[in-house]
C-alpha cells in the first residue's frame, strides 16, 4: 500500500525568502535611477539591499489570512457594544471626550502615514523593505479606519466628532499633528521610514496604545479598547522593521551614521512633541484611571528605550539629543496640557473640566514633586471661579513654536517655573522654539519651517477681521464647531445632561481611581 | 541586564500563551491590567511552539500568536518553533 | 545646510510684517502659567511703555488675582533676554522692539496662585 508521505514544508525563513525577496532584479531597459528617482537624493548609501531582514517573516498570505481574522473579531466587539448600547455604559460621560481627541488627532494621523508609507512602498530599492512599506501603509489605512469605525458609535450620542478630517486639517490645537504628518509627507523615502516606523512607533507609540487602551477598557468602552489594542498588534511588526531599517543604514555605509543620527534626534522630538495629548488624556481624561503618564513613560519608554539604545550604540547611534529633556518631562507634562486646553476650552471640539477631589488626590500621589507644588493651584483656582460662575477663558491668542507648532506652554527640563524660549534670527526675520531640539530641528533645514502656516499668525494676517480675542473661537466656528455645545465646560453641556438622562455611567464609589 | 517584554489582549486565547511562557522562562513575570496581560523577563524570552501545544492540545502556528498580540520589545528572532525576544548587550 | 531635496526647495517666510496689518509683539508674565503660553498681540511699534503696561498687559492678565497687588516701580521688563528699564513716554519701537519680539515682565515676590508660578 503507498506510504503517505508527507510533503517536506519550506521552513519559515525559505517561506519568506520565497513569497516576499528574491522579487529584485537590476533593470536594464530603463536605469535604476529613472525606476528609483528618489533613491539617492538623501544622501543614503546602500551597497547591499539584500542584507535588510524584517524579523518578522511574514509571507502575505499568512498576513492576509490573520488581517482579516483580527478584524472580524474585532467588529464583531464593535457592533456588539453599538448594538448593546454601550455607550450608556462607560464609566462617565467625561470619557467620551477622550475618544474625540482620539479621533480628531490619531485618526487623521494615521491616514497621512500611510499615504507617505506608500511613497516608501515604490521608492525604495529593496525589494523586502518595499514590501514592509507596502504593509506598513495598508496597515495605518487600517488603524485610520479601526478608530473611525470604533468612534462612531460615540457620534451618534455625544457631541464633537462630526468633522475630525476637517478640524485635523485647519484647527489650531490639532496643528501639531498636522505638521507631524506634513514634515514626514515632505521627506524621502528613507527619512519616513525612519520617522514613522522608528520615530514614532517604536519609541512612544505605545503609550497611546497600551496603558491608554488599557485605561480605556478599564472605563468601560469596548469599542475603542480592540481597536486599539488591534492596531498595535500590527505595529509590533513596524518596529521590527523600524530599528532593522536604522541598523541596516547605519551599517551599509559609515558616512550614514550622521544622517540617521540627526533623524533619530529629530523624529523623536517632533514624535514626542505629540505626548502632551496622550499624557492628559491618560492622566486628566480617564475618570476611572490605571496608571499615570509618568508610570507608562517609565514602563513602556524610558526602560525599554534605553534598552533598545544601548543595543544600537554598537552601530553608532546615540540616544536621541532631547532624551535627557523628554525623561525630565514626564513630571509636568500632562499638567501643563491640561492646563492649556483648559485655558482654550472655548476654542477646541471637546469638554474640559477641573477633576474632582479624589482625582486629585490621586494626581498627587501619582507626582509627589510636583503636582501639589506646581499645577494643583491652578486647578483649585479654576474650581473656585467655575463655582462662581466666572468660569476661566484664556481669550488671548497663543504664541506657539514654528516647528513642533505647540503653544509655547513648556517649562525649562525638569522645571516648573519658566517657560521654554530660544530664539534664532534668519535671513533677517525672527523665528521662536520651545525648546533647543526644535531649535536644532530648524536650523538643519530652515527652509521647512520658514513656510509654516502657524494658526495664530494667519489668523492675524491682513485679509482678516478677527480682533485677538475673538479670533481663536472664531477659528473653530469656521470649521463647524459649535461654541457651547461641543466645546467649553463639560458640567451642564448637553453631552452631561443627555448622559444622566439615559441612566448612564458606572458606580464610581468602587472605581479604583 | 534589561528586560524584554510582550503583552496580549487578555482573553482565552492568549492564556494558554501566558502558561507557556511562564513555564518555559522561570524569571518571566506577568502583569495584569484591563485587558491586557503583559509577561517581562530579563534579557530573554521565549515563546515554544511544542509547549503550546501541550497545553492547548493541538497543532499551534506560532505565527497565530499575532491575532492577541499587542506590543512587544526586544530584537526579535522567529521561525516555526520558536519566537524568541532578545537584548544582546 | 538646505533642505535635502529632488530638485529646487526655497520658500519665502510666512510671516513677515507685510503680511500683518500690525507688527506682532509676543507678551508673557513670567510665573504666571495660568496663562499657559506667550500671547500674540498685533500692536503699532510706535505705541508708548504706558500705554502697553495700561491696555495692552491689563487687557490681557487683569484677571489674574496678583495683578491688582502689582507694584509697577518693582517689575522687571525684558525684550527677549534683555532687562530692559522703560520709559513710560518711550515706544516699542525706541526700546528695540520689533516685528516678532518677545516681551516679558516679572513681578518679584508675586509668583503666581499660592506662589506655584500659576
Amino acid at each position: 500500500m503507498d506510504k503517505r508521505v508527507e510533503k517536506k514544508k519550506l521552513d519559515l525563513s525559505s517561506r519568506y525568502q520565497a513569497l516576499t525577496q528574491d522579487l529584485q532584479w537590476d533593470t536594464s531597459y530603463q536605469s535604476m535611477d529613472k525606476v528609483f528617482p528618489y533613491a539617492r537624493y538623501e544622501g543614503i548609501r546602500i551597497n547591499d539591499w539584500s542584507q535588510w531582514q524584517d524579523p518578522f517573516k511574514m509571507t502575505l498570505d499568512v498576513w492576509w489570512r490573520q488581517q482579516s481574522e483580527k478584524d472580524r473579531r474585532l467588529y464583531a466587539v464593535l457592533d456588539a457594544f453599538a448594538q448593546n448600547n454601550g455607550q450608556i455604559g462607560v464609566s462617565d460621560a467625561r470619557y467620551v471626550n477622550a475618544v474625540k481627541l482620539v479621533l480628531q488627532a490619531f485618526a487623521p494621523m494615521k491616514y497621512a502615514l500611510h499615504r507617505s508609507l506608500a511613497h516608501s512602498a515604490r521608492n525604495l530599492p529593496g525589494d523586502a523593505a518595499r514590501i514592509a512599506a507596502q504593509i506598513q501603509a495598508t496597515e495605518q489605512l487600517r488603524h485610520s479606519q479601526l478608530t473611525v469605525h470604533a468612534a462612531s458609535v460615540y457620534n451618534k450620542y455625544f457631541n464633537g466628532m462630526h468633522a475630525a478630517p476637517r478640524w485635523h486639517e485647519q484647527a489650531w490645537y490639532l496643528a501639531p499633528v498636522k505638521s507631524f504628518a506634513d514634515d514626514i509627507a515632505s521627506a524621502g523615502p528613507f527619512e519616513l521610514m525612519v520617522a514613522i516606523s522608528f520615530g514614532f512607533e517604536t519609541l512612544l507609540s505605545d503609550t497611546l496604545y497600551v496603558p491608554f487602551m488599557s485605561a480605556a477598557a478599564h472605563n468601560g468602552d469596548l469599542s475603542m479598547v480592540p481597536a486599539g489594542f488591534s492596531s498595535q498588534s500590527d505595529v509590533t511588526r513596524h518596529k521590527q522593521a523600524g530599528t532593522a531599517m536604522v541598523k541596516f543604514l547605519l551599517q551599509q555605509d559609515s558616512l550614514n551614521i550622521a544622517t540617521v543620527q540627526r533623524w533619530v534626534d529629530k523624529w523623536f522630538w517632533r514624535s514626542f512633541r505629540l505626548m502632551p495629548l496622550v499624557a492628559m488624556l491618560q492622566d486628566y481624561m480617564v475618570p476611572k484611571r490605571v496608571g499615570s503618564w509618568k508610570e507608562s513613560w517609565n514602563t513602556f519608554v524610558e526602560a525599554p528605550i534605553n534598552a533598545l539604545f544601548a543595543e544600537l550604540a554598537p552601530y553608532g547611534l546615540k540616544k536621541p539629543a532631547g532624551w535627557q529633556a523628554a525623561c525630565a518631562a514626564k513630571d509636568h507634562l500632562s499638567h501643563q496640557s491640561w492646563n492649556a486646553f483648559y485655558g482654550y476650552g472655548h476654542a477646541i471640539a471637546f469638554h474640559t473640566w477641573v477633576p474632582g477631589n479624589d482625582e486629585l488626590a490621586w494626581l498627587d500621589s501619582k507626582y509627589p514633586n510636583s503636582f501639589d507644588r506646581w499645577y494643583r493651584p491652578r486647578l483649585t483656582h479654576y474650581a473656585q471661579l467655575e463655582a462662581a460662575g466666572k468660569r476661566f477663558h484664556n481669550h488671548s491668542l497663543p504664541m506657539q513654536c514654528q516647528v513642533c507648532q505647540q503653544p509655547m506652554m513648556f517649562t525649562e527640563p525638569g522645571d516648573g517655573r519658566w517657560i521654554s524660549y530660544r530664539e534664532t534670527r534668519h535671513e533677517e526675520e525672527s523665528f521662536h522654539f520651545c525648546s533647543d531640539q526644535c531649535q536644532t530641528i530648524f536650523s538643519n533645514e530652515p527652509d521647512k519651517y520658514v513656510q509654516a502656516q502657524l494658526a495664530s499668525h494667519t489668523i492675524l494676517h491682513s485679509n482678516s477681521n478677527n480682533t485677538p480675542e475673538d479670533a481663536l473661537q472664531a477659528s473653530i466656528a469656521a470649521l463647524g464647531v459649535v461654541i457651547g455645545r461641543d466645546n467649553g465646560e463639560f458640567h451642564g453641556s448637553e453631552d452631561d445632561t443627555n448622559f444622566t438622562e439615559w441612566g448612564g455611567g458606572q458606580d464610581m464609589k468602587e472605581a479604583q481611581l | 541586564m534589561s528586560n524584554v517584554f510582550i503583552a496580549f489582549q487578555a482573553n482565552e486565547e492568549s492564556r494558554p500563551l501566558v502558561d507557556a511562557i511562564v513555564a518555559d522562562n522561570p524569571e518571566a513575570q506577568v502583569v495584569y491590567s484591563p485587558g491586557l496581560v503583559k509577561i517581562d523577563a530579563p534579557n530573554r524570552l521565549v515563546v515554544k511552539r511544542e509547549t503550546i501545544e501541550e497545553i492547548i492540545g493541538r497543532k499551534y502556528d506560532l505565527q497565530e500568536l499575532q491575532i492577541n498580540l499587542v506590543t512587544l520589545s526586544g530584537n526579535l528572532d522567529e521561525d516555526d518553533d520558536e519566537f524568541v525576544l532578545s537584548w544582546k548587550h | 545646510m538646505s533642505v535635502s531635496a529632488i530638485g529646487a526647495y526655497t520658500y519665502a517666510p510666512h510671516d513677515t510684517a507685510d503680511r500683518f496689518a500690525a507688527p506682532l509683539l509676543y507678551v508673557a508674565w513670567d510665573e504666571h502659567m495660568m496663562f499657559a503660553a506667550p500671547a500674540v498681540v498685533p500692536i503699532a511699534m510706535d505705541t508708548t511703555m504706558a500705554d502697553v503696561q495700561a491696555k495692552v498687559l491689563a487687557a490681557l492678565y487683569s484677571a489674574h488675582p496678583d495683578f491688582e497687588r502689582i507694584q509697577w516701580t518693582r517689575v522687571q521688563w525684558f525684550c527677549g533676554d534683555r532687562m530692559f528699564t522703560p520709559q513710560p513716554n518711550a515706544t516699542l519701537a525706541d526700546h528695540g522692539f520689533k516685528h516678532k519680539s518677545v516681551l516679558r515682565f516679572r513681578t518679584p515676590g508675586l509668583e503666581g496662585l499660592r506662589r506655584s508660578c500659576g
